[in-house]
């Protein structure tokens, strides 16, 4: 099933593999927001360098991860159609100028505007892919628990985590088999239903999948109670943590630097905008 | 309850793992073409209403969350931030219908159905489109056109889906004093 093609950890010998959960996480983090924030052209470029960069040194090839480049391709092309579709004039109201390279029809003019701000937009995205890819291929689940507690998130929030990250794929197998043995009932989930039937043939689906979720919050709530989880109520250790190295500190470094960098450059001239039309 | 901290902790990690493989492998097809009824916010809003506005608002934050990074981008906070928010809301009503315990009369399920419908519009109508606007600078008509999309559908299934598994739900469960003496 599809089980393994999702949020699935690519083992390899890379200094990117070799850096802590942790400084993954934090860099992660402060590489997303960086890239959030700007809108600037030339900020958008460099954090791509790096973002490719990095990517490059973990020795993940393209070909193991084409299927997200691709879905990634297709939004990006989908979501740049609606924006044109829903507002051609975006650009002329960000940029402030209005340079018409050609017509289209109606209210549709091609501006160099617009197409500079949905280059933008697309870069924005081409930033935080490699990253984010980098961040759940090269990084061991077990050991996100232990960097979320050590970047200052309260360890129950970070069991939370790792018990959804250990229960998916069982979810998954309970969901694929409580869904096969009500088709075979003839609940029909699919376009030949009516609307309202369609919903409520789900509910035949979801009401024993929510029973044997509850069940099992009630199995393992009891199982960490017998062994006294939450004792203490602010410390705890992590078999798979392990102690930052010289790279850590680099990485985190330059994750802090980047933001501020993006941050500083700009908002340096009071726009969030790169503006090369005036 | 002393157990009761550990067990929203689970309700949390297990309503994110059912938010997640809802999200993401299970779509029902609605009348317009290319939107999906997302059944995650029906089961967010059932969890929500049974463990409170903390676990709530971690459901949604952690399932969306892992949705996102699972198709491979980063996530979109703006929409993984409304998704949190739809729990937190729900999740207020959590005092008032105590359906753990088996009490879902005409008041709560009208609760219910209110805070569910009112949750989703605030979170797809307002919460959602303002951060794109602020943090992607998208057109304002689109993301609204998109946040009236969503806002209706998960409405709808929340309001359908949920009301109707926590009805089958409640059944289920032996009611306080349902025992008399002879």
């Amino acid at each position: 099933m599809a089980a393994q093609t999702v949020l699935n950890y690519l083992p390899r010998k890379s200094v990117v593999h070799e850096l802590t959960g942790t400084t993954k996480l934090a860099f992660f983090l402060l590489f997303t927001f960086a890239g959030m924030i700007t809108y600037d052209t030339w900020v958008l470029l460099g954090l791509m360098l790096v973002s490719f960069a990095a990517f490059k040194m973990s020795n993940i090839k393209i070909k193991e991860v084409s299927f997200i480049l691709i879905f990634m391709v297709v939004f990006l092309l989908l979501n740049n159609f609606f924006i044109f579709l829903f507002n051609p004039d975006q650009g002329t109201e960000i940029y402030g100028t209005r340079h018409v390279l050609f017509h289209l029809f109606w209210r549709y003019d091609v501006t160099a505007e617009q197409l500079f701000y949905m280059l933008n937009i697309s870069m924005k995205y081409f930033v935080a892919l490699p990253v984010a890819i980098l961040f759940i291929a090269a990084t061991n689940p077990s050991e996100f628990a232990a960097s979320l507690h050590s970047i200052g998130v309260s360890y129950k929030i970070g069991y939370s985590v790792s018990i959804a990250l250990r229960y998916i794929p069982d979810i998954q197998r309970d969901f694929h088999n409580i869904s096969q043995a009500q088709q075979a009932r003839g609940v029909e989930l699919g376009k030949k239903e009516k609307l309202i039937s369609r919903l409520k043939n789900s509910v035949n689906i979801l009401l024993p999948l929510i029973l044997s979720s509850l069940q099992r919050i009630d199995i393992i709530a009891n199982a960490m109670s017998l062994r006294c989880f939450g004792k203490d109520p602010k410390k705890r250790t992590w078999y798979t943590k392990r102690p930052f190295g010289r790279n850590d500190y680099v990485a985190l470094g330059i994750g802090v630097a980047l933001l501020v960098a993006s941050i500083v450059i700009t908002f340096w001239d009071g726009n969030r905008y790169y503006n090369p039309f005036v | 309850m002393k157990n009761s901290s550990i067990k929203t902790v689970v309700a949390i990690g297990i309503g994110a793992a059912l938010f997640f493989v809802l999200g993401r492998f299970v779509a029902i097809p609605s009348p317009i073409p290319n939107t999906n009824f997302c059944l995650q916010y029906a089961i967010l809003g059932l969890l929500a209403a049974m463990f409170g506005p903390i676990a709530g608002g971690l459901i949604g934050l952690i399932g969306h969350t892992l949705i996102d990074l699972s198709w491979g981008g980063a996530p979109w906070w703006s929409w993984v931030i409304a998704s949190a928010f739809v729990g937190v809301v729900v999740g207020l009503i959590a005092k008032k219908c105590k359906i753990a315990e088996g009490n879902f009369g005409k008041k709560e399920i009208v609760t219910f159905i209110i805070a569910n419908i009112v949750a989703n519009v605030l979170a797809w109508l307002v919460v959602a489109p303002v951060l794109d606007i602020l943090i992607y600078a998208e057109p304002a008509n689109k993301v609204f056109a998109q946040g009236g999309m969503a806002a209706l559908s998960n409405s709808v299934t929340s309001v359908v889906v949920g009301t109707l598994l926590a009805l089958a739900y409640t059944k289920t469960i032996a009611k306080q004093g349902s025992l008399d003496a002879e």
